[in-house]
């Protein structure tokens, strides 16, 4: 093949991928620019602050709805991270037996289970025997569905610890567990950080499993066992209500949500980035 | 009638006369068999090491060398399905036995890889002390970090920069860092498999001049490839080939007159 | 030596030196046995003859020296090969003397060529055939690495060693009875004393030969107490 030719070739294969990459950012940027510019003129102080008012008054915010998903989020990353990540941990380190097949497969299950299957369990578990809705019920959703890629991702990353490291802690005469904490898990900490990060932007986003169990809250909630409201179930609401000004309140809320877990994951990938840097 | 002859070698309560002390060796190995799975890589061997000598340790890939070496600090029966039978020996208690602790055992006989492995997250200080720290002994660790980065020789490098990450070292620095985190626990042994197979020759040429530092206060054992760096660093060689221990002597003797025809073959380079 | 070394370039420069070492034996023995006709034969021209071997023979010496530092540089020989090298090192040296030794020889017989020829010694031949034969058998011990054969060669200096005092009383009675004799006797001493010489080279080689088969210096044996 001529030189010419090859030169050729070389650039139409380039441009057939900027053209991909094209192709495959379109429905980012839309959604994008939507978003933005459905939801953008709704946005103000009051919005994040206030509680919504009812149709046919004006003002008022999703306040309520903001707390109340940062607090189902954080409540569900506080029974699902340590569970996903001792998983994790656990299978990285003796996931070679019964118990150890196990588990993995209980999370292989787990992530493939619907989210909405999630939520109606919960629902039977502690909705129906509580007699309530409550912010509980919904973290409790939430961290079942954080558990599987957590504890798959941090067995990834605790596999990933090389070997040697491990002896070199062994040979100095510490002891397994110690080892395995302070030594194994401590060099994947960053990717675990990682990993959970985007694992609470994911329940973010999740709607399905709140629908049965967190409910909505037009107040603001004060504990764990009332109903509480959340972004998701806020902005679907809105969205299937007949009325405009709500449409109108979805789609800011939209815009909240998405700067949400864009805010997080940017901040995961920040992290990782300096943890790259804190190891050179 | 005859009564039996006094025993010759008492592993009794009574301790040795002070005369016989030096010819006590440090590390002995009796009979001593290991196996993964059923695969079985160490057959019956004997050897015993004196103290304050460096035994090397040669011979081809898969002859059993390195699992000789982890079984001295009990390294051999973390791998699954890992076992071993006979004596192994130091100071004359047998450390296979089920009342040694093997973590106490590897505070005794520390080990050197053959890649550096510093502890990525730790910075040099926190490497050298990480076998205080990670086991919760108070002491002076300032003190004990100079001491070993010193005697790892590698004290003038680095003591501007303690608190560096390990990683911003050379291989060959961190190597000797390595050392320094293993003599930090003052062991009694050091195990050395291949220290300096990814080390450039000047790297190596350190290592191997530590390595006689050492024998000062400890006894080595060091695995190696490489013949030449054998035949410079150690006492007492011992060749191993399949799983046995075919000759072991004076380093000497075994590059220049060994006895078995298999050793002379593999120190001729007559192999495969 | 039966299983040849994995480094094919490595066994062909062994077995180069092996070859340059059994050429320059037979060049030395070439020499000596030129050099007894010379005597023998009155022949100028043998002796000439010997003076260019022996040129041959100092070139293969240098020869034999380069590959052997060179082995040892790249190489790093061990064992059995190490104690080859280091014994082709010593040996050469040896046989280097042997050549000279003829030269002197050859030198004698060019000497004693300007005067009327002596009456026929023949113990003094009896020597030169004995050192050729403890040559030709050190040689040989060194080629198949025997060692009972080497083993005689230096039991036999001995009997060398008696040839020679013999021949010398010999030698000393011709000059007694004659003074004129006492120019030629003396350089028929020479002679003598280069053979007795040469045979102690052969022996050399012969210890030598036998401390790279077995490893072990059967040199000097009083002298290991000391230590």
């Amino acid at each position: 093949m001529s030189l010419a030719r090859r030169r050729f070739t070389s650039r139409a294969m380039t441009a057939l991928c900027g053209l991909a990459l094209l192709l495959a950012l379109l429905p980012l940027v839309s959604l994008l620019m939507l978003v933005i510019s459905r939801g953008a003129a709704g946005l103000s102080f009051d919005f994040l602050t206030q509680l919504p008012r009812p149709v046919g008054e004006s003002g008022g915010g999703v306040g309520n709805a903001i707390v109340g998903s940062l607090s189902i989020v954080a409540l569900a990353s506080l029974i699902g991270i340590p569970v996903g990540v001792g998983a994790g941990v656990y299978l990285a380190e003796n996931g070679d037996g019964r118990a150890g097949k196990l588990i993995r497969f209980t999370a292989e299950v787990l992530s493939g289970v619907p989210s909405i299957v999630v939520g109606i369990v919960a629902y039977g578990l502690f909705v129906v025997p509580m007699h309530h809705f409550s912010a509980l019920a919904g973290a409790v959703a939430l961290s079942v569905l954080m558990i599987p890629t957590l504890a798959r991702g941090t067995e990834e990353l605790v596999r990933l610890v090389p070997r040697t490291l491990r002896e070199a802690s062994l040979a100095l005469g510490i002891p397994e567990w110690k080892t395995a904490l302070r030594v194994v898990v401590r060099t994947a900490l960053p990717g675990i950080v990682t990993t959970a990060l985007l694992a609470i932007a994911r329940a973010l986003g999740e709607t399905a499993p709140l629908l049965f169990t967190a409910l909505n809250n037009q107040y603001w909630s004060h504990r764990p066992d009332e109903p509480t409201a959340s972004l998701t179930v806020q902005i679907f609401n809105d969205a299937v209500s007949p009325y405009d000004e709500l449409h109108a309140r979805a789609w800011s809320a939209a815009l909240v949500l998405l700067m949400l877990v864009g805010l997080l994951s940017i901040g995961a990938r920040l992290f990782a980035r300096l943890r790259a840097r804190g190891q050179r | 009638m005859i009564s039996a002859p006094p025993p010759v070698a008492s592993s009794g309560p009574h301790p040795a006369p002070a005369a016989s002390d030096t010819a006590r060796p440090k590390i002995e190995a009796i009979d001593l068999s290991a196996w993964y799975g059923t695969t079985h890589v160490l057959r019956n061997v004997s050897l015993s090491v004196p103290a304050n000598t460096v035994l090397a340790i040669i011979g081809p890939s898969g002859c059993g060398k390195s699992t000789f070496v982890r079984c001295l600090n009990r390294m051999h029966e973390l791998v699954p399905g890992a076992r071993q039978s006979g004596q192994l020996r130091i100071d004359g208690e047998d450390l296979l036995s089920r009342k040694v602790d093997p973590v106490d055992l590897r505070r005794r006989v520390g080990m050197v890889f053959q890649r550096p492995n510093p502890f990525p997250t730790l910075s040099i200080f926190d490497n050298v002390i990480a076998g205080f720290k990670l086991n919760g002994i108070r002491g002076d660790h300032a003190a004990v970090v100079e001491k070993s980065l010193r005697r790892a020789a590698l004290w003038d490098e680095v003591k501007d920069r303690l608190h560096a990450s390990a990683l911003s070292l050379s291989g060959g620095q961190q190597q000797r860092l390595c050392i320094a985190r293993a003599l930090a626990i003052e062991p009694e042994v050091l195990l050395m498999d291949e220290p300096a197979s990814a080390l450039d020759p000047i790297a190596t040429a350190k290592i191997e001049e530590l390595i006689h530092e050492l024998k000062q206060v400890l006894t080595v054992v060091i695995v190696t490839h490489n013949m030449q760096q054998a035949a410079r660093a150690s006492d007492r060689t011992a060749f191993f080939y399949m799983g046995e221990l075919i000759e072991h002597g004076d380093t000497e003797q075994i590059f220049t007159n060994p006895r078995e025809p298999r050793t002379e073959d593999y120190v001729t380079g007559k192999f495969g | 030596m039966s299983p040849r070394h994995t480094d094919k370039g490595y066994e062909a420069e062994l077995s180069a030196l092996r070859n340059r070492l059994l050429e320059l034996g037979g060049k030395v023995e070439t020499e000596i046995a030129l050099g007894m006709r010379a005597l023998a034969e009155r022949d100028a021209a043998l002796a000439e003859d010997v003076m260019a071997t022996d040129r041959e023979v100092n070139r293969l010496e240098v020869q034999i020296d380069e590959a052997c530092r060179r082995l040892l540089a790249l190489r790093q020989p061990a064992a059995s090969d190490l104690r080859f090298i280091t014994t082709a090192l010593k040996i050469v040296v040896d046989l280097e003397r042997i050549g000279d030794l003829a030269v002197n020889i050859a030198e004698r017989a060019i000497d004693l060529n300007q005067s009327p020829p002596l009456r026929p010694i023949h113990d003094l031949t009896k020597l030169a055939l004995a050192c050729q034969s403890q040559l030709r058998k050190s040689l040989d011990a060194f080629v198949d690495g025997d060692t009972a054969k080497a083993e005689a060669v230096i039991k036999d200096d001995d009997l060398l060693d008696a040839l020679y005092h013999k021949l010398f009383n010999e030698l000393l009675g011709l000059m007694m009875e004659d003074p004129r004799n006492i120019r030629r006797a003396t350089s028929l001493m020479f002679v003598a004393k280069h053979l007795e010489r040469l045979g102690d080279h052969a022996t050399n080689v012969a210890e030598m030969v036998i401390f790279m088969v077995r490893g072990t210096d059967v040199r000097h044996p009083g002298s290991r107490a000391l230590k």
